[in-house]
């Protein structure tokens, strides 16, 4: 038997008693997802996917990554990314189609020897769309995590305006090497946009520094200095003043203070600003 | 065929903004015309706008440490401003500290620095 | 070093004889890593180092060619560059990426600099022969 002739044989196989497979199909899927997902829902979504199916199955093509199988594939992605985002797991994402197998399996026991070929090719085609769907599944998975390391990023590291021409950053958290570049780029923008002279890098909630984070904290207080700028960094803990001192990494003239009040004292002073007792005593 | 950068003059100030993007013989030009001019004009301060400019590489980089060196062996300072961040870390990153050279963020910054030092005429 | 090209967008080759050319490279650099969507420091970075490595092809080298394009590898987009001559070559490389070692009037720091500003970095060189260096940045 050539592999022309299996495709007559599954289009039978599926539409021969085509309302019964399609509910039982469904019941198959609901079952698993135990009520997560509206009956209608699931209905609407398998029904279309049983069309498409038989559609390319009815022209001949039978290769799940190929070009008559995009409306199948279209499909997948949608369901898969649907299940990705409200919480599935791989394996309740992946039912609905593997669920199909299983409702087509009482073919075995009394098909003819066609309809038997027929379910096995079909069964390698749905394995392959089965496998298509976890992998769309964690594609969709890995967006959503890099997506809110993203945001966790962007809330993680405000730049804020002290004063006139102060900005700081204050870090909280473990650096790594990728946060740390992010946060100097935004800093020294932030110089430019606000015409700050001053920068603190305030430390304090930063438990750890390696050496790749050392030195990218260096690069920044040299690159703002070479754009016009002068940062102190602040609220060193003992443990980092040690491990820099320890990695031998020249912090050389770079100025440091024990606190951000204390730095942001020196940055006004710096700025030109005179601070003084107020409180009606006059000196 | 090397084009050249245009030198302003306002007051005892030299300024120079810019704008496109350099060849090495242009950079040379350059330093040449801005030591004659700090002669001729009796310039105190020189400022270079490099806000447009996206790349600074040694070349470039070198040119600004030794017009900066040359304008003070003539009794001029030199400021250079307008530096992007992201041209920045690329220096940095180059190993160019640009040791001599002064700088400021934006022009208005680099005309009161200027000041500032006793240079300019409006103190 | 082996350069996975995109398979989908074919490298182009500059020749790297004039003052000019330098430019020209920047330029064409700058499209590049444009189109490869690198973000603005890297964007920066790339350039520079592409600024370098033309000038060291053009004033040691005795002129060469750039042939640079988008490249491909682990499903990752980024750029590559490769700079090559037929000029005297490098004799010792060690000492030619120390930081401010120059056989010219430079500053010594292309090599070694160019180094620093990109992901991957090869130098293929023998005495005489000439050299052939090879930039890869990419998209993160």
């Amino acid at each position: 038997m050539t592999q022309q002739d299996a495709f007559p044989g599954m289009v039978k196989l599926l539409t021969a008693d085509g309302q019964e497979l399609a509910t039982g199909w469904v019941d198959r899927v609901a079952g698993s997802l135990k009520g997560r997902i509206s009956r209608n829902e699931l209905d609407r979504e398998l029904t279309e996917l049983y069309t498409a199916l038989v559609e390319a199955l009815r022209d001949g093509v039978a290769d799940a990554h190929a070009d008559g199988m995009s409306e199948v594939r279209a499909l997948l992605t949608e369901l898969s990314r649907n299940r990705a985002r409200q919480g599935f797991s791989p394996t309740e994402t992946a039912i609905s189609v593997f669920a199909l197998k299983h409702v087509l399996e009482p073919v075995l026991q009394d098909g003819s020897d066609q309809d038997i070929r027929a379910y096995l090719r079909l069964g390698r085609l749905l394995d392959d769309l089965g496998l298509f769907t976890i992998e769309t599944y964690s594609r969709t998975r890995e967006e959503i995590i890099s997506s809110q390391a993203d945001q966790l990023l962007e809330l993680s590291t405000p730049v804020i305006k002290l004063w006139d021409g102060v900005i700081a950053v204050p870090l909280v958290g473990t650096l790594d090497s990728a946060r740390t570049q992010v946060v100097m780029e935004k800093l020294l923008q932030a110089l430019v946009d606000t015409g700050s002279e001053q920068a603190i890098i305030d430390i304090t909630g930063v438990p750890a520094v390696d050496t790749q984070v050392a030195q990218h904290l260096l690069k920044t207080i040299v690159a703002a200095r070479l754009m016009g700028a002068e940062c102190t960094v602040s609220g060193i803990r003992p443990q980092i003043a040690q491990t820099i001192v320890a990695l031998g990494i020249e912090f050389g003239d770079i100025v440091t203070k024990a606190s951000l009040a204390d730095a942001l004292r020196l940055a006004l002073k710096k700025s030109g600003v005179e601070i003084t007792r107020g409180g009606g005593v006059g000196r | 065929m090397s084009e050249r950068v245009p030198v302003l003059r306002i007051g005892d100030v030299l300024l120079v903004s810019i704008q496109v993007d350099l060849d090495d013989q242009t950079v040379l030009n350059l330093q040449e015309d801005l030591a004659q001019q700090i002669v001729d004009q009796g310039a105190r301060g020189v400022v270079i706008d490099i806000t447009a400019v996206e790349i600074v590489d040694s070349f470039v980089g070198r040119m600004l440490a030794t017009i900066a060196a040359i304008s003070r062996m003539l009794d001029a300072e030199t400021v250079v401003v307008g530096m992007r961040p992201a041209v920045a870390i690329t220096l940095v990153e180059l190993g160019l500290s640009l040791g001599g050279v002064r700088t400021a963020l934006n022009l208005e910054k680099g005309l009161a620095l200027l000041r500032r030092s006793g240079r300019s005429e409006r103190t | 070093m082996n350069v996975p090209w995109a398979a989908d967008d074919e490298p182009q080759t500059q020749p790297v004889v004039m003052n000019d050319d330098v430019v020209r490279v920047r330029q064409f650099a700058r499209g590049l890593s444009q189109r490869c969507k690198l973000s603005l420091v890297d964007q920066t970075k790339f350039i520079t180092a592409a600024s370098e490595l033309a000038r060291n092809t053009l004033v040691y080298g005795g002129g060469g060619s750039c042939t640079a394009g988008l490249v491909r590898g682990r499903g990752r987009l980024g750029v590559a560059a490769v700079f090559e001559d037929f000029g005297p070559g490098i004799p010792d490389i060690e000492l030619a990426m120390t930081d401010g070692w120059t056989s010219g009037g430079g500053l010594g720091l292309g090599l070694s600099g160019a180094r620093r500003l990109v992901d991957e970095f090869a130098l293929d060189t023998e005495a005489g022969r000439g050299t052939k260096v090879t930039v890869i940045k990419w998209a993160r």
